[in-house]
């Protein structure tokens, strides 16, 4: 019974607690998050957002003293089995990072080098071309795909880093803040391009601006730490975006939303 | 109102104690400039006490007159005269020696001229005089040999020449060179450099990439840190015990069929000074694994990298610049380095070139410590120009690292 799940989660998280040496940064969550949506985790700093998002393609486990209890199911497998090699999760699960983290390499190979070392045997040449059209780029960098990623402005940058990430053609993507280091229009353009990539992909998104949550999103996750003092971050409340920006049922979250936290 | 802001000076006060911070700014920026004058003071005072006696007067007679051999001007002989004054002066055991060193017909004029001074005019230097007196009291000098050594000729010269950097050691400094040293210096530093940058940048990348922060590790850690503050006459103890000693089949090369050779080869050398520079180089490797952004790992395991293929392909290809640069304080040290050299076995006298590592061998600090302890002044003279050569060899052996490394530098 345990391991039977409807098909349209794409991930789904059973009492989920994260630890970091003794302390649970993240306690308690379970989450269903649904296929080809974009979800948003959102909260004040420090509640463990980033921490819970990391945890879906294990690259928590490089913080030394961390570890998991509880279950991270997709597709009815536990990301934390004995059997599951991290590697593996984080080719189904990609990332893109807060800060826009390309490769010292030239705009080609920052895409090509991911598919290399995965083994990709098909035309290179057009998994290139296809994902920097996924991630509205091409036009801008068909000319100069043998400059450096380092030439293209931060935004070109970070959706290079999604062109990176859809060229391994994972089943989800975790974006942790992926326009907080940019500019209003650089933004826009990202926020757009996550509205075409949830025709594919499952997006999971944390984010400390709640209009790009409420822009951007089908579900949001509202954390918050625990009141009891742990200093333990938690969901309170999970459902449509919608419903938690206009009929929130936890007065924190409607705290929150309105403004009114703290 | 704010009560604080009564606390802080105003008008007259604040131009007060404006000035009373900049005073101290000032006395302090005088400080550190006088520190880095005084730096630069002492290194200029180290290359003007070389070069002032690697140059300069020398006054010398000629034992044997050169009428005695020609009636011609000894610069005015040709090849065959040379060769021809050898034959019939020298005993046939000596030339017979010569002749199997390297057969007298085919050595150029240059090698029988000097043949010819060293053996038999036999040049017997009186005096020699530093760089700044033979500038400053160049009359005084010609008086003062004209009456001490009547017979003398006195000539300036630059003992740094050519022929010292190519000729073998000899027991007569006029003309001794440096080939042999430099020879060996070169294939000691080679093979320190072979031995110690694959393994050194093997376990930085162990210890930075792989090592769990455990107890044992730190221990680790700590000792290379302190292994690189050890005396190195301590690795020349090393080097003598397992190196000389305990590998002596491999060392000698008596394991490959080398046969007239002990453990004291350039190898051993080699390898004892690759031990001595280890901790240096793992240590600049470490900072310069460090130093590659996180970032970068990440984004290589975002994509679903293994550990390997991050630190293969992203984090050793921007630490190599660093890592070079370590390797070239590991060149400078290994070369400079005498006293395990000394422990190790160098020989003073070679006149041969080494042939392999497993040779016997000198080097240009063993030379030059050599010459300055003998108590004639020209031996001064020619250890004055040997550390000219060896600063030279290791300003050019740092500038090829140093080129390499902006070669490696990523372009990106």
């Amino acid at each position: 019974m345990e391991n039977i799940q409807t098909p349209e989660y794409a991930i789904e998280t059973k009492n989920l607690f994260i630890f970091y040496g003794s302390f649970p940064a993240v306690s308690e969550v379970n989450m269903r998050i649904e296929k080809q949506k974009v979800t948003a985790i959102i909260g004040p700093s420090g509640c463990g957002k980033s921490t819970l998002l990391r945890a879906f393609n294990r690259m928590n486990d490089f913080v030394p003293s961390s570890y998991v209890t509880g279950e991270i199911l997709l597709q009815g497998q536990n990301l934390y089995g004995k059997d599951i090699d991290p590697v593996e999760v984080r080719r189904k699960i990609g990332m893109v990072f807060q800060k826009p983290n390309p490769f010292p390499k030239s705009i080609y190979e920052n895409i090509s080098w991911g598919a290399k070392i995965n083994g990709f045997k098909g035309n290179m040449d057009e998994l290139v071309e296809q994902s920097l059209r996924g991630a509205a780029l091409w036009e801008e960098v068909k000319d100069k795909l043998k400059k450096s990623a380092y030439e293209l402005s931060g935004g070109q940058q970070q959706r290079l880093c999604i062109a990176r990430t859809i060229a391994i053609q994972p089943e989800i993507i975790l974006m942790d803040e992926p326009a907080s280091a940019l500019d209003p229009i650089s933004t826009l353009r990202i926020e757009e391009l996550m509205q075409e990539l949830k025709q594919n992909y499952t997006i999971i998104i944390v984010t400390h601006n709640m209009q790009q949550a409420a822009r951007v999103s089908d579900y949001t996750a509202m954390m918050m730490l625990e009141k009891d003092g742990s200093r333990s971050g938690t969901v309170i409340e999970f459902s449509e975006t919608k419903k938690i920006f206009t009929n929130p049922k936890d007065k924190r979250t409607e705290d929150y939303v309105t403004g009114r936290f703290g | 109102m704010n009560p604080n802001r009564d606390h802080y000076p105003k008008g007259e006060a604040l131009h007060r104690s404006l000035s009373r911070r900049y005073r101290s700014a000032s006395i302090w920026q005088t400080l550190f400039f006088s520190a880095l004058v005084i730096a630069i003071l002492s290194l200029a005072a180290l290359l003007y006490n070389v070069v002032d006696g690697a140059f300069g007067y020398v006054a010398f007679e000629y034992k044997n007159d050169p009428s005695e051999f020609t009636s011609k001007a000894l610069d005015d002989l040709n090849k065959q005269e040379l060769l021809d004054i050898l034959t019939t002066n020298l005993s046939s055991g000596a030339f017979k020696k010569l002749d199997n060193e390297k057969a007298m017909e085919k050595r150029s004029k240059s090698d029988l001229y000097t043949l010819v001074l060293e053996r038999l005019i036999q040049i017997d230097t009186k005096q020699t005089w530093s760089m700044t007196d033979s500038i400053f009291r160049s009359s005084e000098i010609k008086a003062e040999v004209a009456k001490k050594y009547p017979d003398a000729k006195l000539e300036f010269r630059s003992w740094l020449t050519p022929v010292f950097l190519t000729t073998p050691m000899s027991s007569k400094a006029e003309f001794a060179g440096v080939r042999t040293a430099i020879l060996g210096s070169l294939w000691m530093v080679g093979i320190a450099i072979l031995f110690a940058l694959p393994i050194g940048t093997g376990a930085a990348i162990y210890l930075q990439e792989y090592a769990s922060k455990n107890f044992l590790n730190r221990v680790i850690q700590t000792n290379i840190n302190n292994l690189a503050g050890v005396p190195s006459i301590v690795y020349g103890m090393l080097g003598l015990a397992i190196f000389v000693r305990a590998l002596e089949p491999f060392t000698s090369g008596s394991m490959f069929g080398v046969t007239d050779s002990n453990g004291r080869t350039i190898l051993s050398a080699g390898l004892t000074m690759g031990t001595l520079v280890l901790p240096l180089i793992i240590i600049n490797a470490q900072e310069a694994i460090k130093a590659v952004p996180d970032s970068l790992r990440q984004a290589a395991f975002g994509v679903g990298a293994t550990r390997w293929q991050t630190v293969w392909h992203h984090v050793l290809p921007n630490a190599l610049p660093g890592i070079l640069t370590g390797s070239i304080l590991a060149v400078s040290r290994a070369i400079g380095e005498t006293a395990p050299l000394i422990v190790v076995g160098a020989s003073t006298f070679i006149s041969l070139d080494p042939e392999g590592p497993f040779s016997k061998f000198t080097a240009l600090p063993i030379q030059i410590y050599q010459w300055t302890t003998r108590a004639q002044s020209e031996f001064h003279s020619i250890a004055a120009s040997a550390i000219i050569v060896l600063l030279i060899l290791l300003l050019s052996l740092n500038a090829t690292a140093v080129l390499l490394r902006n070669r490696v530098q990523r372009k990106y």
